[in-house]
C-alpha cells in the first residue's frame, strides 16, 4: 500500500469505523422491526388459539332416560311420523327429575332444567328414530350440557361471587357438582362444533354451515374471477393494441383493485339482487360480489407474471412459426402460471376474508342449515366470526375465537395448496 | 403472388433466395431502413455487418416479418422469397417463418426437455405422425446441428441445462426441425466463448449445403471466415455488397474501407 494514499492513514479508517457503524445500525433497526411484528403475530395468534381451544370441547352429562312409550309413541306402531312427534324434552326432564327427586316447585324445577341443552331432546330423538326398538327401555345417553353449565366445568363461573352476578344459582352449582361426583359429566371433544350450522345456543353452534357457506363462495368466486382475469391479463399484455383505450382500461383496472370491498357489496345488491334476481344471502350471489372484487388482483398479477416472461421465449416460439395463441398457450402461460396462481390465492385469501360487501347482499343472516348448494341461504366464515362476536352469550366468546381459527386453519390450507400448486408448475430458464 | 424479375446474370451462376427491393422501414416517425435492395444467394452464406443501429438486425428481422408484431412498425417494399412476396395478402406469416427460421442473439431455448425443444416445431406444423417420427427428425436435427452425440443420452434433461454453445446449437437444432430454406442469424456467437464460435461457425459451412444463412455479425473476422457474400449497412442502408473475400480486401466505397480497417464503428 502505497502511502498517504487517501485510502490509508487515520481518518479513512474512521470513514470506515462510521460506515461499518451505520450498517450495524441499520441491521439492527430491521431485526427490531422483525422482532416487533413476530411479538405482535405471537400475541395475536396466542390469543386467539387460548381464547378459542374452549369451543373445541364440552362437557356432556349421561342421563338415564326412560323412553316411556306412553309418551314417544302413544298410538304404538314405531312409525317414523309419529315417533317423531314424541315428547322428548318430557324424557330428558323426567331424567333429570329422577336424579333429583328433592327439587320442588316450577321455578326450581326450571333452574334444574336449564342445567342441560335443549339440543338433549333432539339427540334423543335422532337416536330413537334410528333405533325404534328402544322405546319402552331405559338407556344411558351422554348429552350436552347448557352453555352455564359447560362454562362451570370449565372454570367460566365464579363459585364464590355474589348469586346475582353470576348465571348459575347457588342450587344449579350444587346439583352440577353432584352430577360431576356421580361421575355423570365428562369432557369431549366437540365434534359438534364441526358438523352443526348455526345456532342460538352456543353449545349446539357450529362452523361447518359457514364452512361450506365459504366453500360455495369462494368456488364461485374462483370459477369466475381466475378464467376471466387470466385471460383479460392474456388479452391486455399480449394482443390489445396499445393506445388511449388500453391505458383507459388499465387505470380503471388499477383503480378498481383499491375500490372499497363494500362498494362492490352495493353493487352487487343493486345489480345482482335488485335488478336480476337472484336469491338474497346466497354464495352465488355472494361470489359474484366477491369475483368482482378479486378480478383486479387477478389480472394485474396474471399481467406482471406474463410480462415477467423473458421476451426471448416468445421469439423463439415465433421464430419457428408458432401462431399467436400457441406463443401464449404453449410458452407464456405455462410460464407466468406460477405467478398467476400466487396473484390468484391472494385475491382469493382476501375474498375468504371479507365480510363488509356480503352484508349488503344479505349473507349476514342467521341461517341455520348447513346450505346445500350455490342458491340456498347461507354465510361464510368471518360473517359467522362477526355474528358470534356480536352475541351475548358468554359462550361465543369461545365460539369467535374458534371459528377464527378454523378461518386461519382455511387461509393456511389455501396458501399451502398455492405453494404446491406452485411447485409443481415452476420451471426454471 | 407477385413475382419480381431477379437479376439475370447473377441467377445463371447462383440462384437468388431473396430479393430485397426498395425496403423502408420506420419504427414510429422514425425511419430505420432507407430504401435497401439486396440478393440473398441460395445455398451461401451472407454477412450483414455495420456499427450498432445501422439496421441490419431490423433488416433480418424483415425477411421472417418478426418485425410484425413490434408496435409501430411500418414496412413498405417489396422482399420476395422464391419470387413469392412476402408480405403477399395469401402469405401467413406463421408459415414463412416455418420457412424461414430464426437463430437469436441469446441461446434461447423452450424450458423443457432437450426432445421437446426439437420436437415442438414439426409437431405444431403437423410434419410428423407419431412419436417414431418425431424421434426420428428431433436425431436428425441434432445431427445437423452436430450436437446429438453431445445429448443422446440426456435428451429429457432440460435444455436450459446444457452449455451456453450447447444450448445455441440446439436453437439451431430447433430451427432445422421445421425445415426451413433459410436461416436467419441475429449475431449468433455473441454470447459464446470463442472455442463454442469457432464449433458454429464450423456448423455454419456444413448447413449451407441444405440452407441459404443469413448472419448478422458484429465482428468481421467472422463474416470473413464464414460468409461468401457480405453487405454492409450503414446508417439504415446498404452501402456495399459483394463477395466477401472482394469486400474485405478492396472495397469500392470509402466508408467500407474506413470500417472494415477499424477506423470508426
Amino acid at each position: 500500500m502505497t502511502s498517504g494514499g487517501v485510502h490509508s492513514g487515520e481518518a479513512a479508517r474512521r470513514r470506515l469505523r462510521k460506515r461499518h457503524a451505520a450498517e450495524r445500525r441499520f441491521r439492527l433497526y430491521g431485526l427490531a422491526a422483525i422482532g416487533l411484528a413476530l411479538g405482535a403475530l405471537v400475541t395475536l395468534l396466542g390469543t386467539v388459539v387460548v381464547r378459542g381451544l374452549p369451543a373445541f370441547f364440552g362437557y356432556e352429562v349421561t342421563l338415564d332416560l326412560h323412553l316411556d312409550a306412553a309418551r314417544l309413541d302413544p298410538q304404538g306402531g314405531r312409525r317414523p311420523g309419529d315417533l317423531g312427534r314424541g315428547d322428548y324434552g318430557r324424557v330428558v326432564k323426567d331424567a333429570l327429575r329422577a336424579l333429583f327427586p328433592e327439587v320442588k316447585g316450577r321455578r326450581e324445577r326450571r333452574r334444574l332444567h336449564a342445567l342441560v341443552s335443549s339440543g338433549a331432546a333432539f339427540d334423543l330423538r335422532e337416536r330413537v328414530l334410528a333405533e325404534p326398538d328402544l322405546v319402552g327401555s331405559t338407556i344411558a345417553l351422554a348429552v350436552p350440557l347448557s352453555d352455564d353449565a359447560d362454562l362451570f366445568f370449565k372454570g367460566g363461573v365464579d363459585a364464590e361471587a355474589a348469586e346475582a352476578d353470576r348465571r348459575l344459582s347457588d342450587a344449579q352449582i350444587t346439583w352440577l357438582r353432584a352430577l360431576q361426583s356421580e361421575g355423570r359429566v365428562a369432557r369431549r371433544f366437540w365434534t359438534r362444533f364441526f358438523r352443526a350450522g348455526d345456532s342460538r345456543e352456543p353449545e349446539l353452534a357450529g362452523i361447518w354451515g359457514a364452512l361450506v357457506g365459504s366453500l360455495w363462495t369462494l368456488g364461485v368466486t374462483l370459477l369466475l374471477s381466475f378464467p376471466l382475469g387470466v385471460a383479460a391479463a392474456v388479452y391486455l399484455e399480449e394482443f390489445a393494441p396499445k393506445g388511449r383505450l388500453t391505458d383507459f382500461i388499465e387505470v380503471n383496472i388499477n383503480n378498481l383493485a383499491a375500490v372499497p370491498s363494500i362498494v362492490f357489496g352495493l353493487l352487487g345488491l343493486a345489480v345482482f339482487l335488485n335488478l336480476s334476481g337472484l336469491p338474497r344471502s346466497a354464495p352465488l350471489v355472494g361470489g359474484l360480489v366477491l369475483a368482482l372484487m378479486t378480478l383486479p388482483t387477478v389480472i394485474i398479477a396474471s399481467r406482471s407474471s406474463i410480462m415477467a416472461v423473458p421476451p426471448g421465449i416468445r421469439e423463439a416460439a415465433m421464430g419457428i412459426g408458432a401462431s399467436p395463441i400457441q406463443v401464449v398457450g404453449h410458452h407464456v402461460l405455462p410460464l407466468a402460471l406460477p405467478g398467476i396462481l400466487t396473484g390468484t390465492i391472494l385475491g382469493m385469501a382476501r375474498a375468504l376474508g371479507e365480510t363488509a360487501p356480503l352484508l349488503m347482499i344479505g349473507m349476514v343472516a342467521f341461517i341455520v342449515d348447513v346450505p346445500t348448494g350455490p342458491t340456498a341461504p347461507a354465510t361464510v366464515l368471518p360473517v359467522q366470526v362477526y355474528l358470534w362476536a356480536d352475541s351475548p352469550e358468554r359462550a361465543f366468546v369461545a365460539k369467535t375465537s374458534g371459528a377464527i381459527l378454523v378461518l386461519l386453519a382455511f387461509l393456511v390450507a389455501m396458501n399451502l395448496a398455492a405453494v404446491l400448486l406452485r411447485s409443481r408448475f415452476e420451471r426454471r430458464w | 403472388m407477385t413475382t419480381i424479375s431477379r437479376p439475370a446474370e447473377r441467377s445463371q451462376l447462383y440462384l437468388t433466395k431473396i430479393t430485397t427491393r426498395d425496403l423502408n422501414v420506420w419504427y414510429g416517425e422514425k425511419q430505420a431502413l432507407f430504401s435497401v435492395n439486396l440478393d440473398i444467394e441460395r445455398n451461401r452464406v451472407t454477412s450483414l455487418i455495420g456499427p450498432s443501429g445501422c439496421g441490419k438486425s431490423t433488416y433480418l428481422r424483415c425477411l421472417n416479418r418478426m418485425n410484425d408484431v413490434i408496435e409501430g412498425c411500418r414496412v413498405e417494399g417489396k422482399i420476395a422469397l422464391d419470387g413469392d412476396d412476402v408480405h403477399g395478402e395469401d402469405v401467413d406469416p406463421v408459415q414463412l417463418r416455418a420457412r424461414v427460421g430464426m437463430v437469436f442473439q441469446k441461446p434461447n431455448p423452450f424450458p423443457k426437455s432437450v426432445w421437446e425443444n426439437v420436437a415442438y416445431g414439426p409437431r405444431i406444423h403437423g410434419l410428423a405422425t407419431g412419436r417414431a417420427e418425431l424421434d426420428e427428425i428431433v436425431t436428425t436435427s441434432l445431427e445437423r446441428a452436430g450436437l446429438f452425440a453431445e445429448v443422446k443420452d440426456r435428451l429429457d434433461d432440460p435444455g436450459t441445462g446444457l452449455s451456453g454453445g450447447q444450448q445455441q446449437r440446439l436453437c439451431i437444432a430447433r430451427a432445422i426441425a421445421v425445415q426451413p430454406d433459410v436461416i436467419l442469424m441475429d449475431e449468433p456467437c455473441s454470447a459464446l466463448d470463442p472455442i463454442a464460435t469457432a464449433r458454429i461457425e464450423e456448423l455454419m459451412e456444413e448447413l449451407r449445403a441444405r440452407y441459404t444463412i443469413v448472419i448478422v455479425t458484429h465482428s468481421m473476422q467472422q463474416a470473413a471466415r464464414v460468409s461468401q457474400r457480405t453487405a454492409f449497412f450503414h446508417l439504415g442502408a446498404v452501402v456495399e455488397e459483394g463477395e466477401t473475400g472482394k469486400l474485405f480486401t478492396d472495397p469500392r466505397e470509402e466508408r467500407t474501407r474506413d470500417y472494415i480497417t477499424g477506423r470508426f464503428g
